[in-house]
């Protein structure tokens, strides 16, 4: 069994101050995929927006995107390997030239699309009518809103973010977005801070008591996302003297039923150059799958990815805390 | 040296040192108060961090506050229970100015 990787941020080691790391926590299990259900590719870091939680760094001066060969390998391979979803992140996904030829291109080939649109890309010129694109390719939105008034929203996401979003799910609602017998419209719950996220039945009720009345928007589902202690929410827990307190936090509350339902157990990730990592926090930390598997997405071999050992690190905590923590929100009720 | 050391919160348990089957009986007690019955989670942190004001103890306040957000409450509902326990408290105060009425009516002609 191969230790868990060790991570750095600014040459300073995270978890530095854990009693125990993930992999002692997991004793001697080895964790494994089970499938690739999902092809997760981040199609780079460039974003209109600089959230203060990104795990990817993004933001209005990144130039890393995925140019078209690599979106065509990424084709190739959900085609050729039957990979049923494709799952496109970012970054703001829709700021790449080719986002939009991914997505007609994976739907004609009959995957299922989920895009994790920020709400606020909409409002950036030549995007005005992304809506009805969406609406059009019957894809599956995730957006993030970590609460439902500016205040909140606006501390972690810049200022005008939570206007902007607003507008942004009106006009999802009137193309038929998050609306009865509607296309599918999630959002993100995640908290504005060095705590975990409530209950998610429970603040998805709130979010869409609030939303209908405030602002007569609705949705799907409310997915809860515990913020990683990677990147620039590191940097901001570093700052603000949370970080020992937040990793101890992520420790204590580690759940072992949370294992089962990992997302890295069903999907593949995949960078803006077409690297694999077991999963997108992986991908940012640099870290690649195990030795001796694929490494790129022009090497995929589903046979060899299917039941795969995931390399982990003390980061991993984030997503084995409390209720536990996915693309798809808590994996453990 | 501080009377009250932050780090101290998570050393609650060497509390149980000199009585570990007293504190094992606290914890048992604590514990269950806080799960879910006929008052959610969310209910009761709200109530735990309106007592833990009341009661001034910087630990419980602490602890309370995070467990309010991690059970979706916010600020301005958390301000609200804390206001109403002041105001329990400021209202116990001043009721007993009744006792001085009385003491005052008694003595006077």
């Amino acid at each position: 069994m191969q230790a868990g990787v060790q991570i750095e941020r600014n040459g300073v080691r995270v978890l530095q101050s854990s009693p125990i790391s993930f992999q002692e926590k997991l004793g001697t299990a080895e964790l494994r995929s089970l499938s690739v259900e999902t092809l997760q590719v981040n199609v780079g870091k460039l974003c209109n927006q600089a959230c203060k939680h990104c795990h990817v760094d993004a933001s209005p001066t990144r130039t890393e995107i995925m140019p078209r060969e690599v979106v065509d390998a990424c084709l190739k391979v959900v085609r050729e390997f039957d990979i049923p979803t494709l799952d496109i992140t970012g970054g703001a996904p829709e700021l790449i030239p080719d986002f939009r030829y991914f997505v007609t291109e994976a739907r004609a080939s009959g995957r299922h699309v989920i895009v994790r649109h920020n709400l606020t890309v909409m409002h950036e010129t030549g995007q005005e009518d992304l809506p009805e694109f969406f609406a059009e390719n019957r894809v599956e939105i995730v957006s993030s809103l970590p609460y439902f008034n500016a205040a909140k929203t606006d501390s972690q996401r810049g200022t005008g973010v939570f206007d902007k979003s607003i507008d942004a799910l009106k006009r999802l609602n009137d193309v038929g977005f998050g609306v009865e017998n509607g296309l599918t419209l999630n959002l993100v719950y995640n908290p504005v801070g060095a705590f975990l996220p409530p209950d998610q039945a429970s603040i998805e009720a709130d979010f869409k008591r609030e939303l209908i009345a405030r602002y007569g928007i609705s949705f799907n589902n409310l997915f809860t996302i515990t913020n990683m202690p990677i990147a620039r929410f590191l940097d901001w827990l570093r700052r603000s003297g949370n970080e020992t307190h937040y990793m101890a936090k992520l420790v204590n509350a580690f759940n072992p039923a949370t294992i089962e339902g990992l997302m890295c157990r069903n999907l593949i990730s995949v960078d803006w150059t077409g690297r694999l990592s077991d999963c997108d926090f992986n991908q940012m930390l640099g870290i690649p799958l195990a030795n001796a598997l694929p490494q790129t997405i022009y090497d995929f071999d589903l046979e060899k990815l299917a039941a795969r050992r995931i390399v982990t690190a003390d980061h991993c905590f984030g997503c084995t805390a409390g209720a536990g923590s996915s693309c798809g929100g808590a994996v453990s009720v | 040296m501080h009377y009250y050391n932050e780090e101290d919160l998570s050393r609650f348990g060497d509390i149980a040192k000199y009585k570990p089957e007293l504190f094992e009986k606290f914890m048992a007690w604590y514990g269950a108060c806080q799960e879910e019955g006929e008052l959610t989670k969310r209910e009761k942190a709200l109530i735990g961090l309106a007592v833990a004001v009341t009661v001034q103890c910087p630990y419980c306040i602490d602890a309370f506050t995070n467990s309010c957000l991690e059970n979706g409450s916010n600020m301005e509902q958390m301000t609200e229970a804390m206001h109403l326990a002041s105001a329990i408290r400021g209202g116990a105060s001043l009721i007993h100015g009744i006792q001085s009425h009385n003491a005052h009516d008694k003595v006077s002609m």
